[in-house]
This record gives C-alpha cells, sequence and structure tokens, in this order.
C-alpha cells in the first residue's frame, strides 16, 4: 500500500499493517518520536492499535537542537 | 530562585541547544553552564536515514526541564500544531512560542504570537511567547496568562546584544511574571546588563554554541548571569553629572 511519510509517499510492504510496524520497518521504533496520523496525534502506547490504510498521511517527528 | 509556573529553577541560564560543533562539545557546553532548562526544536524525523545523528541523544534530557520551541511556525496554528506535538513526547509541557513574521529580521508576528498563546494557555500549557521588546504586547501577553515573557535583546542570531535597552527595562518593570530575555544576545557583557536590567533569566544559544570555544563561553555566560543578577540585587549607584571623589576631602597633606 502506498502511504505518505513526512511528506513523502512510501511503498510499505501489504504485512505491516499498524503504526508499531511501521516504525519497526522504517527501524526507527527505540527512537523518541511522535507520530501524527491524518492530522491526530497518537499516543505512544496505541502505536500498536492504530492501523493503516492506503492514503493514510502521517508525520514522523523528533526532537532537534534548536534555540 | 526563579519560578515559572509550576517550576522553580536555581540557574538563570536557559541553553539552546541548536548548532554547536560536536556531540561532545555540546555536553560539555551544557555542563559547564550549569542550565536546569534546555531549549530545542520539533522536526521532521529523516525515515530515509535514520542513524543520522542526534546530538540530544548523546544527553541525559531527563536532568533538564525541557522547553520546545515552535520555530518553523508562521502561524498561530503551525504553533499550536507543533506544541502538541512536542508535548505528546511526554516529556514536557512547557513551551516557548515562536511565530516568526519576517524572514530577513526573523523578528515574531505579534498578532500570530498573540493568538497562538491564548490557545496554548487554553489547553493547559506552561507557556513562554517568544516577543519583540514591545512594551505594549508584553502587556497584553501577560494579561493573557502567559507564564512567562521572552522579549528578544535584538533579531536572532545577530549577536548584537540589547538594542533598546529602554523598552526592556520597561518591559521589566511592569512585569509581574518572570522576563527571560531571549534571542540576539552576544557576549557576556550582553548577559550581565540584561540581568542588571533586572530580567530574571536569559536565553542564549548561538553566542554559545558559535563561539571559538563553546565550552568556555558557556562557562563564561553562567557568571555573567550570576554576576548581573547580583549586581541588580545589590543596587547599582546613580550616574553623577560632576566627579565625587572616594578619598576622603578632610587630612589633605598640602605642601
Amino acid at each position: 500500500m502506498i502511504v505518505t511519510i513526512n511528506g513523502v509517499k512510501k511503498e510499505i510492504p501489504e504485512n505491516i499493517r499498524t503504526v508499531e510496524r511501521l516504525l519497526e520497518h522504517l527501524q526507527v521504533q527505540d527512537k523518541k518520536l511522535v507520530v501524527e496520523m491524518n492530522g491526530e496525534i497518537l499516543n505512544k502506547d496505541q502505536h500498536g492499535q492504530f492501523r493503516l490504510k492506503s492514503g493514510d498521511v502521517l508525520e514522523i517527528v523528533h526532537f532537534v537542537g534548536g534555540g | 530562585m526563579l519560578k515559572i509556573g509550576s517550576y522553580t529553577f536555581h540557574s538563570r541560564l536557559f541553553l539552546g541547544t541548536g548548532k554547536f560543533p560536536s556531540a561532545d562539545i555540546q555536553k560539555e557546553a551544557i555542563q559547564k553552564s550549569e542550565t536546569e532548562v534546555l531549549t530545542f526544536a520539533v522536526r521532521r524525523m529523516n525515515i530515509f536515514d535514520p542513524e543520522q545523528p542526534n546530538f540530544l541523544e548523546n544527553i541525559d534530557l531527563s536532568k533538564f526541564t525541557l522547553l520546545p520551541n515552535t520555530a518553523g511556525a508562521k502561524t498561530a496554528e503551525e504553533a499550536v500544531r507543533i506544541a502538541k506535538l512536542a508535548k505528546a513526547a511526554g516529556m514536557c509541557d512547557m513551551i516557548k512560542v515562536e511565530v516568526i513574521g519576517c524572514d530577513k529580521t526573523l523578528l515574531p508576528d505579534p498578532v500570530e504570537t498573540l493568538k497562538a498563546t491564548e490557545k496554548l494557555l487554553e489547553e493547559g500549557f506552561t507557556v513562554l511567547p517568544y516577543t519583540s521588546d514591545d512594551v505594549v504586547l508584553a502587556k497584553r501577553l501577560q494579561e493573557l496568562g502567559a507564564h512567562a515573557i521572552m522579549p528578544g535583546a535584538s533579531p536572532i542570531g545577530t549577536g548584537l546584544g540589547i538594542i533598546n535597552p529602554f523598552n526592556l527595562s520597561h518591559i521589566i518593570e511592569q512585569a509581574t511574571v518572570p522576563v527571560i530575555v531571549d534571542a540576539g544576545i552576544g557576549s557576556p557583557k550582553d548577559v550581565a546588563y540584561a540581568m542588571e536590567l533586572g530580567a530574571d533569566a536569559v536565553l542564549l544559544n548561538s553566542a554559545v554554541s558559535g563561539a571559538k570555544d563553546p565550552v568556555k563561553m558557556a562557562e563564561a555566560m553562567k557568571y555573567a548571569v550570576i554576576a548581573g543578577r547580583l549586581g541588580f540585587e545589590a543596587g547599582r549607584i546613580s550616574k553623577k553629572y560632576y566627579a565625587e571623589a572616594s578619598s576622603p576631602m578632610e587630612g589633605l597633606i598640602r605642601l
């Protein structure tokens, strides 16, 4: 299926059905991050419950140096 | 002691985490500054290269109070979204509202800053708006319920120091919440000056991270904050037009 992640359309394997699995697929599951899906901010403990479907728009953000 | 909302700090130096030359230098500079508050930004993760270095991973953030900013926002709506994303990380409920209204000067948009502050206060954040040195705007932000006011000394990253001490003094004089001088500070002299004017704290980034020796500068800034604050509390002498001898005029030895 195709989802938009951080503004980029990305093809992901069909067996990746949840946000939790997607983060593992992207190898960022151990990072401190926040996921927003279709405009809704997800709680970290809910990542396993949110199911992905084609056309979903995700933002994966983190903290970087800044003043 | 500095109190902002429900937080209490011993150090009056807030430190930004942008543009340090290396993770190790940043870590050591933070240590030397003895800061208790670190600021940072919220950005999209580079998911196509998750291994790219992020200096923040080098720091035990649990030892600090975290003050994320909304840098990058140009509207109140964008600022609120960034603030909510930052809060969702579960590490802080403080937010530095930063809504830029001019790309050339990076001066904040007063109208959007006011709107974002109002909305974030409603949402229960501890809100510290970055503002220009406008005396009336500072008052309006304070009346909204902002937990601190962060007037800029001069535009971000310029190192020009305090270009309008008159306005800054008025902001400080009328303030009922802490005033943190943010942006534009270049040297320890500027820091001491801000603190002598009665600022409750300063927020520095480029002045430290861009110094030839950021670690040494972080230490210098720590002392400048302390010196300026003590000077303010001690109360400086008034300025006079004519000289006044400090040695006694009695018992002068004459030829």
